[in-house]
């Protein structure tokens, strides 16, 4: 039994842990502030390797597992959410399906530019009225059969990385039948393709959100991405992965959350003494650095048995669902802790409990999980 | 073009360091990292190297008990590979000594360029990389904040107090290089990985010719004889403002002539 990751991830974590104090940390409030997407930064993040982490070194990647891949997302995450999501949501929703499902021609020509994050792609499931319900998708892909392309029409809800300057495309699920549902790649500036503006949103303020909408948006036949009819299914097949890196956005936050508070409890007093001195505080924060060490163990749990090849589907459902909902209690109880400097923007743990809640919605909801968990123990759950 | 850098690996300032009570130096004995005044000259020896449209950056560093994460950082950066002095018989050797050693290990590489930190950031002697050139017999130029090679050898400006002097040094030199001239690379995980597998040639004093006498505390001309705390810096004079505070500062920094 051996609990420590390997020394070369760990002289990689030590990088982006520099790279995230030097880069991003001194930045993260005024983005937050400003809503502000930092192309630069993404595009700094690219050159370090992170969003190819995980794809074959022939496309640009690294070859990395993804343990490695959840080392970068939890250091990103310790200081800036925001740019953790981007890198999952980079990784997991628009890198993952091409390389997966991808013909060679495909993966060819997307791949490379997408692992050296010099561009960016989305994931247009979630619908205005298709969320968890993704088999209720309503946006449609017609084949036309004179022109050999498809024709969409539609509108997606909350892609992740749809509008940046260097998105290069979304991957779109549609239905292309009667209970027929496929996943079809549309390049940025694809005319049809309407990138909305921007959401409010009550945290991420720096990682780009958009709805879209497909009007009459005409693609090649060649566009489709792995097999017709299995657009959902695929997309089912890879969310593992991606909800293992949400544990890991999860983690590096009640890491901070637990940092910040201790550091705060020793310096703050109250009554003569420092907080961290009276139970109810100290109390506090050891309840987070339990968080904090079963967060982590979950987390690398599920991604060491993906790296063996093992299953790990409920391993993945435990560690997004325990991780998230813990993240939501530590940043809430941090910012308890911080009292009335916790309701300040720029106290860091108050960004992070607005960063927190969406954790227990995005990459399947607490409740999916459970589902998923509830079913894997052999209930006759609907 | 084959360029030598000079790479010190160090307790790692993060951490509170400790002395050693019998000889007063500082305690090395837990994982050394890369001193980050030497990662300029890392970051340097690789910008030369691409510049010149190839050729190879080898590592030189002196460390206790074999030593490598810090070097591992260095060849994840893009360093080709390195050679480490490590010898019992070497604790307590003095800046000299290290010169010589270092000189010794640096004269197998046959570099056309050395290139070292200004100084380190654990024992700020700061006479290491000249000490190497007189060994050598090499021409030496400290403080370099720019490198260029041109056909009549090394153009480099060398900061000095008040901008920078133009040098131009024929090769083979010793070049000090000034923190913070560049912006070192990070080193990505491909790199991390590749630097496993690079060929780092540990070597002891006695494959460079060296004899124990020579180095370490029987060869060293120092004696660290006491060690005493820094004086804590008292506090500076508070002035109340009434209104005309600006003047007593504008007149204070006229004084410390900086304006």
């Amino acid at each position: 039994m051996n609990f420590d990751l390997s020394e070369e991830n760990e002289a990689f974590r030590a990088v982006v842990a520099d790279f995230a104090r030097s880069e991003i940390a001194p930045h993260a409030e005024r983005w937050d502030a400003e809503h502000i997407f930092p192309t630069d930064v993404v595009l700094a993040m690219g050159e370090l390797g992170l969003f190819g982490l995980p794809f074959p070194e022939e496309y640009g990647g690294s070859g990395a597992g993804l343990t490695t891949l959840c080392v970068a997302i939890e250091e990103l995450a310790k200081v800036d959410a925001s740019m953790a999501i981007t890198l999952e949501a980079g990784v997991s929703l628009g890198a993952s399906p091409i390389a997966h499902f991808g013909t060679e021609e495909q993966k060819q020509r997307w791949l490379p530019d997408l692992c050296a994050g010099k561009a960016l792609g989305g994931f247009g499931l979630t619908e205005p009225d298709a969320g968890s319900d993704a088999g209720g998708t309503r946006t449609r892909a017609d084949l036309d059969e004179t022109t050999g392309e498809w024709v969409l029409n539609g509108e997606k809800a909350f892609i992740t990385n749809s509008g940046t300057d260097i998105t290069s495309l979304v991957t779109f699920t549609a239905r292309t039948g009667p209970g027929e549902i496929s996943a079809i790649i549309v390049p940025s500036g694809t005319p049809g393709l309407e990138v909305q503006s921007p959401y409010r949103k009550m945290g991420w303020h720096a990682s780009d959100t958009h709805g879209l909408t497909l009007t009459d948006c005409r693609v090649p036949e060649e566009n489709l991405l792995g097999e017709r009819g299995r657009g959902f299914a695929q997309f089912l097949s890879i969310l593992d992965e991606g909800r293992v890196a949400i544990a890991a956005l999860a983690l590096g936050t009640i890491e901070t959350c637990l940092a910040e508070s201790v550091r705060y409890a020793n310096e703050r007093r109250s009554f003569g003494r420092p907080i961290g001195s009276y139970q109810g505080v100290a109390f506090q924060c050891a309840d987070m650095a339990v968080m904090a060490d079963n967060a982590r163990l979950l987390t690398y749990r599920a991604a060491w048995l993906r790296d063996q090849g093992r299953p790990f589907k409920q391993e993945a459902a435990k560690a997004k669902l325990y991780t998230s909902e813990a993240a939501v209690s530590a940043t809430r109880t941090a910012t308890q802790i911080f009292g009335g400097y916790g309701f300040m923007d720029e106290t860091p743990v108050s960004r992070m409990y607005r960063d927190s809640k969406i954790l227990e919605i995005g990459e399947g909801t607490s409740e999916i999980q459970r589902l998923i968990i509830g079913r894997g123990l052999g209930l006759p759950l609907e | 073009m084959k360029v030598a850098v000079c790479v010190k690996q160090i307790p790692d300032p993060a951490l509170p360091g400790e002395l050693d009570p019998t000889d007063n130096t500082l305690k090395r004995d837990g994982k050394l990292i890369l001193d980050e005044s030497d990662s300029y000259g890392v970051e340097l020896a690789l910008q030369l190297v691409e510049a010149a449209g190839g050729g190879s950056v080898t590592l030189v560093s002196m460390a206790p008990n074999n030593e490598v994460s810090g070097l591992r950082t260095a060849l994840a950066m893009g360093a080709d590979d390195a050679v480490l002095i490590s010898d019992d018989a070497l604790s307590g050797t003095d800046a000299l000594g290290t010169a010589k050693v270092l000189a010794a290990a640096i004269g197998r590489v046959e570099p056309d360029l050395v290139l070292a930190g200004v100084e380190s950031s654990d024992g700020y002697t700061g006479t290491v990389p000249e000490q190497i050139a007189a060994v050598m017999g090499l021409p030496s130029v400290g403080f370099a904040k720019k490198i260029e090679i041109g056909d009549d050898g090394l153009h480099i400006e060398r900061q000095t107090e008040l901008g920078y002097d133009d040098v131009v040094c024929p090769m083979p030199a010793v070049v000090s290089v000034t923190a913070g001239v560049v912006e070192p690379r990070y080193p990505s995980f491909k790199g991390i990985m590749a630097a496993k597998k690079k060929p780092v040639d540990q070597v002891t004093i006695a494959d460079l010719g060296i004899s124990a006498d020579q180095v370490g505390w029987a060869g060293a001309r120092q004696e660290i004889v006491s060690v005493t705390e820094a004086e804590a810096r008292e506090a500076g004079e508070v002035i109340e403002d009434d209104g005309e505070g600006y003047q007593r500062i504008v007149a204070f920094l006229e004084e410390l002539k900086v304006i």
